[in-house]
């Protein structure tokens, strides 16, 4: 029965060339449009947060600085110094602070293959790499907490800076530099990252150490700045207040002195970029939405006319014993096998196109990304209408006698 | 399409018919088309159906073939009682018991001559090697062994009714009817049909034929004559001139 009606469908096929290319058109611009529409707009919100997480993600920077405002009789123009242990202190007492790191910063030299190299050094902890998207190139880490611990002589670097240093070709995870007169081993060279903003150089020609080893190096003790990350970007005002609170009275300045203490939160941007990634994707929906009723509306007009156009036929085939459920199931096979390859050929289609995206215009939109679940709930909801639009109707003509049905 | 009811053998007429109606209802007017029919063909009989345009031949000749369901009256094929059955049942009784021809041949246009014929096999649920034996001896014995591949479309009218009449012939059917066969045909070709009617009819089958030409009528069996819905004359062939 069903190799009957396989070849019952190859033979409608291709008898009616041009219904079925209409039908098979419908579907594949529906499921084309709604794919390529939904690709490049997940390309582009990735890139969006790509740019604008380069920094980190959602994070907070702060720095000390000058006291601004005379507090409990201390002048003002005192600077305001932070240790490791200033923040160990505080941050058990910061609600929904998810992590924190202090930075310690300084231009070293490095030396290598008998070359110097000057080199902005950060010594930082293992969070930090997770919170400024410090990604590392396969084969290589960050900063571990036994780095930490043991005051490792470990650094790793921005990618452009190793390969200034090393070339383009050599993996320089392993291989050993002196910086500032003491050999330290390459543990990891940073994944290439988009980055709209920074606060001294570029990640890409940074080099990061544990700050524990950059203290017993240097003999440093008050961090040049620390980052902070609240557990979602719409605590950051709260956690920066308790923050500054926490700090003010343990390092004695106003907690209204915003020069003492001075906190940049990239939040902000985060929260302008959720509300316009909604609407984004609202628009996205809407679009995709009314492209689907477009292409349905195609689809089932069609579904129409063939079965108007086939209405006749029902009724020869009734007439020469054709059961209603065999003529309606041919129905469904045609219309389920028509949609199957309109949404194949739709989708490879769209992949065809995403192959073919140019490599220049990435950096600005983003990378299109195809989602098979997108084309399959296209596909789906246009089948369905197709297949009700053809069932209904196919319905109708199989439930006239067939003289009636033959007459029409 | 095992669970089929087998089709017992009967002796009896193999169409009875009593107090047939059947009222088109058009909206506006009721035309009552058949106005209390009693009909019975026995096994091997060939009828001539005759009278004139808007009788009721059609009419009469769809509700044989199972093709429309009449009005009120009582109806059986080969002793099974064929109104008030289900729309499934109608179709089974349609497969198995009758053979349409139509004036209009009612060919599928997009595909072949064999598989035209080949339909009703299909839809009988015969398995596809049976199939292929009998749509291949039923269009030789039509004469049409060398078309089998062409569309109807390629071939003329009188090919086309042949094709029709293998088509109706597929199942062996226990009647073949035939409205008007050679309608839409030149004189040559309808005869060459008649012709292959009176074979089939010469071979044991039972047929039923409404046919315009009194000539051809006179050659069949039984001549029933049909006026203003209601059955006038029926009588055998051969007094009717
Ligand atoms: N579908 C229909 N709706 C309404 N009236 C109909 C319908 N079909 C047939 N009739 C009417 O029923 C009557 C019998 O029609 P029928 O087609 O059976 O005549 P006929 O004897 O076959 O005529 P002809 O020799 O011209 O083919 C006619 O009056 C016709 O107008
Ligand atoms: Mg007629």
């Amino acid at each position: 029965m069903i190799r009957d009606a396989l070849k019952q469908l190859h033979r409608d096929l291709k008898s009616q060339k041009l219904r079925t290319f209409l039908t098979v058109f419908g579907i594949v611009w529906g499921t084309v449009a709604v794919t390529l529409l939904l690709a490049f707009g997940a390309g582009l919100k990735k890139q969006l947060i790509k740019q604008t997480a380069g920094l980190g993600d959602r994070i907070c920077i702060s720095w000390p600085g000058l006291t601004s405002i005379p507090y409990q009789g201390l002048g003002k123009g005192r600077r305001i110094r932070i240790t490791d242990e200033d923040l160990e202190a505080v941050r058990p007492r910061i609600d929904g602070l998810k992590r924190m790191s202090s930075e310690y910063s300084d231009g070293w030299k490095l030396v290598y293959n008998l070359k110097t190299y000057p080199i902005d050094v950060s010594g930082v902890s293992p969070e930090f790499g997770e919170m400024r998207n410090l990604i590392p190139q396969p084969g290589g880490r960050f900063l571990n907490p036994l780095d930490m611990r043991d005051q490792r002589r470990v650094v790793f670097l921005g990618n452009k800076f190793a390969e200034d240093v090393f070339g383009k070709g050599t993996d320089p995870v392993g291989k050993v530099v002196l910086m500032n007169g003491s050999p330290f081993t390459v543990i990891g060279v940073l994944v290439p990252k988009e980055q709209d903003s920074s606060y001294n150089s570029r990640d890409s020609d940074l080099s990061w150490i544990p700050g524990t080893t950059f203290r017993s190096l240097t003999g440093r003790k008050y961090l040049s700045n620390f980052v902070f990350q609240p557990a979602t970007a719409l605590q950051s005002k709260q956690v920066t207040q308790s923050l500054r609170e926490a700090l003010s009275r343990r390092l004695k300045f106003d907690p209204e002195d915003k020069e003492a203490f001075s906190v940049w939160d990239t939040t902000e941007q985060f929260q302008f970029f959720e509300v316009f990634m909604l609407a984004f994707s609202a628009f996205l929906g809407i679009v995709g939405s009314l492209t689907l009723v477009v292409g349905g509306i195609g689809v089932s007009n069609i579904m129409n006319v063939v079965v108007e156009e086939r209405t006749r036929e029902i009724g020869i085939k009734m007439a020469l014993g054709a059961k209603q459920g065999a003529v309606l199931k041919q129905f469904l096979v045609e219309t389920l096998l028509v949609t199957g390859i309109g949404g194949a050929i739709g989708f490879a289609i769209s992949l065809g196109i995403c192959g073919v995206f140019p490599e220049s215009l990435v950096e600005y939109v983003g990378r299109p990304e195809l989602s098979p679940t997108v084309a399959l709930i296209t596909t789906g909801i246009l089948g369905v209408i197709g297949v009700l639009a053809g069932y209904f109707p196919a319905r109708e003509a199989s439930r006239l006698d067939p003289v009636v049905a033959m007459k029409l | 399409m095992s669970s089929r009811p087998e089709m017992t053998p009967h002796d009896g007429p193999i169409i009875r018919m009593s107090g047939i109606r059947k009222v088109y209802d058009t909206g506006k007017v009721q035309v009552e088309a058949l106005k209390g029919i009693d009909l019975s063909i026995e096994r091997g009989e060939f009828v001539a159906i005759v009278g004139p345009s808007g009788s009721g031949k059609s009419t009469l000749m769809n509700l044989l073939g199972c093709l429309d369901t009449p009005t009120s009256g009582d109806f059986f094929i080969a002793g099974e009682k064929v109104a008030g059955l289900g729309r499934d049942a109608l179709a089974e009784v349609r497969n198995r018991r009758v053979g349409f021809v139509f004036q209009a041949f009612n060919l599928l246009p997009q595909i072949s001559a064999y598989e035209n014929v080949e339909m009703p096999l299909v839809f009988g649920g015969v398995a596809p090697k049976k199939r292929k034996e009998k749509v291949t001896d039923l269009l030789a014995k039509v004469g049409l062994g060398d078309r089998m591949d062409h569309k109807p479309t390629e071939l003329s009218g009188g090919q086309m009714q042949r094709v029709a009449i293998a088509r109706a012939l597929a199942m062996d059917p226990d009647i073949v009817l035939a409205d008007e066969p050679t309608g839409n045909l030149d004189t040559t070709s309808g005869t060459d049909i008649m012709g292959l009617f009176l074979e089939l009819w010469r071979q044991g089958r039972t047929l039923v034929v409404i046919t315009h030409d009194l000539a051809l009528a006179r050659r069949a069996g039984r001549i029933v004559e049909i006026r203003d819905g209601k059955i006038v004359g029926d009588r055998p062939a051969a007094e009717a001139a």
